[in-house]
């Protein structure tokens, strides 16, 4: 029996971006910091978009470290949902308008979140990648590194803990 | 004493991101700082239920904290956040102003240690808590 051919890369490729940008478009705050994602097959990498607003320091000048703080987050919330939702977008069993209204999709909840700060953030684009240490029923644990220029240079780094959505039947 | 607080004031609204934010210091004196932020519905994380997201709420406990370590009696010159922790206890209410407050309860000539919370009109609950550390910077 031959194998079933694989669906085009367009097809492919639509799906996901249709996915990610419902997942990240849908947060006033995301748009307001002017983050956004690179995707390369699952892995994401977050990008803050410099701008005059997100500084801390004038005189430096200097990203504000809660802008810092801030982004390492987002990263790692959007990075934790995007796993946990990427086996159902590729089912076809989520897709984008589910992930902007319904009510079933809920994400992750910080329980805390702790940062290093390693150097000062420089007045120019930023990158972030999240990886998960462990993502269990109820509680997930996600380091996050943040680079500018070199990515061995990091600027940050942050742990945090994050409580997972519960399905609706375990909810009291 | 009113004049350090204009002045203080002035240093926090020079912040290009406090700005964006619509931060206001409302207090600050001996090693202690109070800081209020506005509902914003631009702050949003979470669409389906208004929550502010709880990285602005991150943004004004740092901010606080280091208004905090420059107001100590031993006066620094400048702080930079070293570490920063923040535990969520809950979602602030939609709607209503966020006021932080932080105490330096410790400094050394080259570290100040400090501690915030972060509440929303319902005073008793906690809506964050944050401890960090904190450089001092030519006293």
């Amino acid at each position: 029996m031959a194998r079933s051919r694989p669906e085009p890369m367009q097809v492919v490729k639509q799906r996901r971006d249709t996915a990610l940008n419902a997942l990240v478009e849908g947060v006033p705050y995301i748009r307001f910091l002017n983050i956004s994602f690179d995707r390369r097959g699952d892995e994401l990498t977050g990008v803050l978009n410099f701008d005059e607003k997100l500084i801390g320091n004038p005189l430096l000048p200097a990203l504000h470290g809660g802008v810092t703080a801030a982004f390492l987050e987002v990263t790692a919330v959007i990075t934790l949902s995007w796993e946990r939702m990427f086996p159902q977008i590729e089912s076809g069993e989520l897709d984008a308008a589910d992930i902007l209204k319904s009510k079933e999709v809920r994400f992750p909840k910080t329980i805390d979140f702790t940062v290093d700060f390693l150097r000062s953030g420089l007045p120019r684009d930023a990158y972030a990648r999240a990886f998960i240490n462990r993502s269990g029923r109820r509680y997930a644990s996600v380091r996050v590194e943040a680079w500018q220029d070199h990515h061995t240079k990091l600027f940050a780094q942050g742990t945090g803990h994050f409580l997972m959505p519960q399905p609706k039947a375990d909810k009291e | 004493m009113a004049d350090k607080l204009q002045l203080a004031r002035q240093f926090i609204e020079a912040i290009p991101h406090a700005r964006a934010l619509g931060l206001e210091l409302t207090h600050i004196s001996n090693g202690e700082a109070e800081i209020t932020m506005p509902y914003n519905e631009a702050l949003i994380g979470d669409p389906r239920t208004g929550v502010i997201h709880g990285g602005a709420v991150s943004t004004m406990l740092d901010t606080c904290c280091g208004a905090a370590v420059m107001s100590h009696p031993t006066q620094p010159s400048s702080t930079a956040t070293i570490d920063l922790r923040i535990d969520y206890m809950r979602a602030a209410t939609p709607g209503q102003t966020i006021t932080t407050r932080a105490t330096c309860y410790h400094i050394t000539r080259n570290v100040a240690f400090v501690r915030a919370t972060a509440t929303d009109e319902d005073r008793d609950n906690p809506v964050a808590t944050a401890s960090g550390a904190f450089t001092v910077e030519g006293k």
